[in-house]
């Protein structure tokens, strides 16, 4: 009989054992394996797509073509239109990379988001934190782009003694901070959600089999789910960027 | 509430871990409600924009996508949050 479900701390479900290097700043944990298979899929995949390359794409071409073609359509050209095309490569890596990082929370004997741990999107989001400043100041010049991120158009002169801090801490601290936090915190609560429901199903198997019934089939439901969710975390992150870049290369007016 | 008091000071450390459960059950709960509500109305209004022009579908979904996105950072905040305290 199961009187009470021992969870374990919160330590346990995202820290992992080193296995090569132990005690150095290398060691290479299950986390550091991820990363490094992420990388590995997202060059190879475009670079086996694109070494034969042919008019009529079939196979890998066709599926990376296609890819390219959706964060054309439905991320460039929805932000920052025509003149973001030059982002194309850029964002395209973004998005598979951080896809690939997120999909490993489903395949079996990885089963670990490595965006779970912050390293990884901080990094990233502290990347498009430079970028989308470096664009600014480079086409609008420093003053300027501090001041069309600063001040809103069509505020009355009263309010912007409130509305310039607000603005200035909005543009300037919390994006970089809420980029990191939504894929981080995204990834980390998908991943609590799966071992929940599996240690409910192996805690209720072990006491009545039938039992188990019940969240064995939310832990499916909930792993189609999170497919769902690695995506559509990867396509936000994508668009979020080209938002923030879009909105430094042309300010509105 | 002189019991409390009472085995407060008997087993502060039970207490005080005890309390900070509470405390992040609270916070992660609080946080929920607000962003709970605003992804209710983004996504809403999103479903009526798109069925009474379906032609703008794929305009209206980029921007609930990132509307969902700026609303649920709160959310996410506070369940970071209850993880610090």
């Amino acid at each position: 009989m199961v009187l009470g479900l021992e969870f374990p701390p919160v330590s346990h479900l995202v820290n992992w054992q080193e296995i090569w290097f132990k005690g150095t700043p290398f060691a290479i944990s299950k986390v550091v394996i991820v990363y490094i298979l992420a990388v590995i899929l997202s060059f190879g995949f475009f670079f086996l797509a694109g070494r034969k390359r042919k008019l009529v794409p079939s196979g890998m071409q066709n599926i990376a073509e296609a890819s390219l073609d959706f964060i054309r359509e439905s991320v460039i050209m929805q932000t920052m239109g025509a003149q973001g095309l030059g982002w194309l490569p850029f964002l395209t890596t973004m998005f598979f990379f951080i896809f690939f990082i997120n999909i490993f929370e489903v395949i079996p004997a990885f089963q670990m988001p490595g965006n779970a741990r912050i390293a990884v999107p901080l990094i990233l989001a502290v990347t498009v934190w430079f970028l989308y400043n470096i664009v600014g100041i480079r086409t609008q010049g420093f003053g300027h782009y501090i001041k069309n991120m600063c001040v809103p158009p069509g505020v009355p002169k009263a309010l912007l003694v409130i509305v310039v801090p607000i603005e200035f801490i909005s543009n300037f601290l919390v994006r970089p901070f809420s980029l990191a936090i939504r894929l981080f915190a995204n990834m980390l609560a998908g991943h609590f959600i799966l071992v929940t429901f599996a240690l409910l199903t192996a805690a209720l198997w072990g006491s009545t089999y039938v039992a188990a019934i019940l969240p064995f089939s939310l832990l499916v439901a909930l792993t189609g789910f999170e497919v769902l969710v690695a995506g559509l975390q990867a396509f936000i992150f994508a668009i979020l960027t080209a938002v923030y870049i879009g909105g430094s290369m042309s300010p509105e007016h | 509430m002189f019991r409390l008091l009472l085995l407060a000071a008997q087993q502060a450390g039970e207490l005080q871990t005890g309390l900070k459960a509470v405390g992040r059950g609270i916070v992660y709960g609080a946080a929920a409600i607000g962003p709970g509500i605003g992804i209710g109305i983004v996504v809403g209004n999103a479903i009526t924009a798109m069925a009474r022009q379906p032609e703008s579908a794929g305009m209206v979904r980029t921007t609930m996508f990132l509307g969902i996105a700026f609303t649920e950072a709160l959310a996410l905040f506070g369940f970071v949050l209850a993880f610090i305290l």
